[in-house]
C-alpha cells in the first residue's frame, strides 16, 4: 500500500482521510513495513466500507488486514442502527463464525513426544477433515431447528461437550436470537451431514506446546505455563454459513436500490438494520454462528475422545473459543454515550478488556482470552484483550497472519510431500487427506505472524501472552 | 479464434476462475471446469454420472455467480466433482447438464471445499468474438 496516502498518528496507527463520500475516517493499524506489504485493494476496502450507511467513528483495519470481499478481511465497522446503520452479509463473510477454540491438556512434552505418531494417528482417525468427509451426527429438520437455537449449549445438552465450556465460549456458547426459519432449506441441506467436521482449506487441529510467556500474570490466570502442551482447533459453520452468506448476498445486492442504497462494490451487500431483510439476515447469521459454536464443541467433544484413547485419565478443559467473522449487538461508548452498536469483525477477534461482564470471572480480571492461529510450522499467540481496545476499535483484534501468497502460486513453489517431511524434521508431525492441500498452506504462503501480533501489541489493541509452536497439525 | 479454455487468476487469499468461450455458455461451461480444476486435476474426474442444473436470473454476472453456486451446493450435498458440462442460456434461463463421480479422496487428493462463488472481480462480458466470464471463489 501506497503509505504516503496515509496520515501517520503513531508508528501504528494510521488514517486515512473521509474524502469522497467516505463518511468516517479510516484507521489502519499496524507498523510502517505491515502497510508497505498490505495490497493496494485493502485501503480501496477500508475506504468503501467507510461510504456505507450509518458507520460510526471509523472504518479499521487490523494488522493482519489483506484483500477481502468487499470488507478487508481483518476489518471491523460498527453501524448505529438509529442512524440509518447497516447490517452486510459481506461484511460477515461466508464462514460465518469461524474460530478458534484452545484447550488445556495437563500433558507434558515428554507424554506427547513419546506418542506423537499415535496421537497424529488416533487425531486425524476420530475428526472428520477436507472436502467430502462427513460428520458422524446426521440431523433431522427438528435437531437441525434445535442445533441453530442452542449452538454449543445444544451440543452439550445432546452429550457431545462439556457443561464447563460454556462460560468460556462468546455468548455463552448460545447466541440469542437465532432465527431458523430465516435460513433456507438449501442451507440445512448442506449441513445436515457436516456437523463435527473440520473442513478445508485454513482450518486445522493443532497439537501444541507453549514456548515462552510474555506476562505471567495474565498468562496464571488463563492457566497457560511453559512447555505446557494445548490443542487448538480452528473451524467454522461449514456448508450452513456458506450457503447463509451467499443467499443473502445476493439478496442484500438486488435490494440495496429499493432500500436507497448505493454500493461502491457488489460485495459490500447490505442491508438497513432496521429493515425487513436485515432483520431476517440477522436472524439467519446467528443461527449460522450457533452452528459454529455447536461444530467446534462437537470436535472438541471428538478430541477429548481421540486423546483419551492414548491419555485415559486426560481431560481437556477449554481456556476460550472466539469467533471471526461475525455481526454483533454490542454496547460501547461514542463521544461520552453509550451506544447499542452492530460491529462487524471480518477475519478480526475481539478483544474485551479487563471487567468487561461478558468474561466470565475467572477471567474477568485478565481481560478476553485472544486466540491467535498461525500456520502448521510457525508460532500461534495467545493474546488478551485491554482497556486501550476497547476505546480504539470497539474491543477488537486480529486474527491470524494472513497470507502472502496465493493459493496457485503456493503449490507452484511447493510439494505438499517435501513440506511435511521438512516439518517432520523439526518435529512436527503433519497428518492430512491431501498432498495438494498443504503445500498450498505451507508455512512460506503466510506472512510472518509474529509481526501481526507485535503490530496488535504496539498499538494497544491487546496484550502478548504466550506463544505456542505446533507438534501435530492435522488439515483439512 | 482461440479454442475455449478457462484460467486461474490471483486473489491474495483465494483464487479467481475465469472461462473463455465462443458463447456465454460456452464461456460458463469453461468457469466450471476451472472451479473444479481449484479443487483437483480434473483429468481424474470421470464422467460417470449425469445431473441437471437450472437457474433464473435476469443480471448475467448474478446469473454466473448463481450458476457456480449451484454447482458448489451439488458438490457439497451430493460428494461430487465435476468434469463436463453443457450449458444453454436462453433470456436469463441457464440449464445445464453436468456429468462426474463421487469424491475419491485418495484417487482426487481434493484441495480444498469451495464456500461459495463471490461478487468480487465478477463480470461477464464481450471481447471481440468471444465471451469470457469470472469471479473469484472462496475456499
Amino acid at each position: 500500500m501506497d503509505i504516503n496516502k496515509l496520515h501517520r498518528i503513531s508508528d501504528y496507527q494510521w488514517r486515512i482521510e473521509a474524502v469522497n463520500g467516505m463518511h468516517v475516517p479510516g484507521i489502519i493499524f499496524a507498523s510502517k513495513d505491515l502497510i508497505l506489504d498490505m495490497d493496494e485493494k485493502v485501503y480501496e476496502q477500508v475506504t468503501n466500507v467507510a461510504r456505507l450507511p450509518g458507520i460510526v467513528n471509523a472504518s479499521y483495519a487490523m494488522p493482519d488486514a489483506h484483500w477481502g470481499y468487499g470488507f478487508p478481511i481483518g476489518g471491523v465497522a460498527a453501524f448505529d442502527p438509529e442512524q440509518g446503520g447497516v447490517i452486510s452479509a459481506g461484511g460477515v463473510g461466508f464462514d460465518i463464525s469461524c474460530g478458534v477454540r484452545t484447550l488445556h491438556t495437563g500433558l507434558t512434552v515428554q507424554q506427547v513426544m513419546d506418542k506423537q505418531k499415535q496421537l497424529a494417528d488416533v487425531l486425524f482417525k476420530y475428526i472428520p477433515a477436507g472436502l467430502g468427509s462427513t460428520g458422524i451426527f446426521h440431523l433431522n429438520k427438528k435437531e437441525m431447528n434445535a442445533m441453530l437455537n442452542g449452538g454449543a449449549r445444544w451440543a452439550v445438552e445432546r452429550g457431545l461437550g462439556d457443561a464447563a465450556d460454556l462460560e468460556r465460549i462468546e455468548e455463552h456458547g448460545c447466541m440469542q436470537g437465532a432465527d431458523p426459519d430465516q435460513i433456507s432449506d438449501h442451507a440445512k441441506e448442506r449441513q445436515k451431514n457436516e456437523m463435527g467436521t473440520l473442513g478445508s482449506g485454513n482450518h486445522y487441529l493443532e497439537i501444541q506446546k507453549v514456548v515462552e510467556i510474555f506476562d505471567a500474570k495474565i498468562a496464571k490466570a488463563f492457566g497457560i505455563e511453559l512447555n505446557d502442551i494445548k490443542i487448538s482447533i480452528h473451524c467454522g459453520s461449514r456448508g450452513l454459513g456458506h450457503q447463509i452468506g451467499t443467499e443473502f448476498l445476493k439478496s442484500m445486492v438486488l435490494s440495496a436500490k429499493e432500500h436507497g442504497i448505493s454500493l461502491p462494490d457488489r460485495e459490500l451487500a447490505c442491508a438497513p438494520i432496521h429493515s425487513k431483510l436485515g432483520r431476517r439476515y440477522l436472524g439467519a447469521m446467528r443461527g449460522a454462528i450457533n452452528c459454529a459454536l455447536a461444530n467446534r464443541e462437537i470436535v472438541t467433544h471428538l478430541t477429548r475422545q481421540a486423546v483419551k484413547q492414548v491419555f485415559p485419565d486426560t481431560h481437556l478443559d477449554l481456556l476460550y473459543d472466539v469467533s471471526h467473522n461475525t455481526c454483533k449487538l454490542e454496547q460501547h461508548e461514542v463521544s461520552g454515550e453509550t451506544k447499542n452498536l452492530f460491529v462487524h469483525r471480518k477475519g478480526a477477534t475481539r478483544a474485551f478488556g479487563p471487567g468487561h461482564p461478558s468474561l466470565p470471572p475467572a477471567l474477568r480480571e485478565a481481560g478476553q482470552p485472544v486466540l491467535i492461529g498461525g500456520t502448521m510450522g510457525t508460532s500461534s499467540y495467545v493474546l488478551s484483550g485491554t482497556d486501550e481496545s476497547m476505546q480504539l476499535a470497539y474491543g477488537s483484534a486480529c486474527h491470524g497472519a494472513g497470507r502472502n501468497m496465493s493459493r496457485r502460486k503456493a503449490t507452484r513453489l511447493w510439494h505438499g510431500g517435501n513440506i511435511m517431511q521438512q516439518l517432520a524434521d523439526r518435529g512436527i508431525m503433519i497428518r492430512s487427506p491431501s498432498m495438494r492441500g498443504i503445500a498450498e498452506e505451507a508455512p512460506g504462503a503466510y506472512k510472518d505472524v509474529s509481526a501481526v501480533v507485535e503490530a496488535a501489541a504496539q498499538s494497544g489493541l491487546s496484550r502478548i501472552v504466550a506463544k505456542l509452536e505446533p507438534l501435530v497439525c492435522i488439515k483439512g | 479464434m482461440n479454442a475455449p479454455h478457462w484460467e486461474h487468476f490471483e486473489h491474495e487469499a483465494d483464487i479467481g476462475v475465469r472461462g473463455i468461450g465462443d458463447t456465454l455458455a460456452g464461456a460458463f461451461e469453461q468457469a466450471a471446469l476451472a472451479m473444479s480444476a481449484i479443487i483437483t486435476d480434473v483429468s481424474l474426474i470421470e464422467p460417470r454420472q449425469e445431473i441437471k442444473i437450472t437457474c433464473e436470473e435476469e443480471d448475467q454476472d448474478l446469473l454466473f455467480a448463481d450458476w457456480l453456486n449451484a454447482l458448489i451446493f451439488e458438490i457439497s450435498t451430493r460428494n461430487m466433482l465435476f468434469s463436463q458440462f453443457e450449458v444453454s442460456i436462453n433470456d436469463g434461463r441457464l440449464k445445464a447438464n453436468v456429468w462426474g463421480e463421487p469424491i475419491d479422496v485418495k484417487r482426487h487428493q481434493p484441495t480444498v471445499e469451495i464456500k461459495g462463488a463471490t461478487y468480487t472481480e465478477l463480470t461477464v462480458y464481450r471481447l471481440q468474438d468471444q465471451w469470457i466470464a469470472q469471479c473469484v471463489v472462496d475456499v
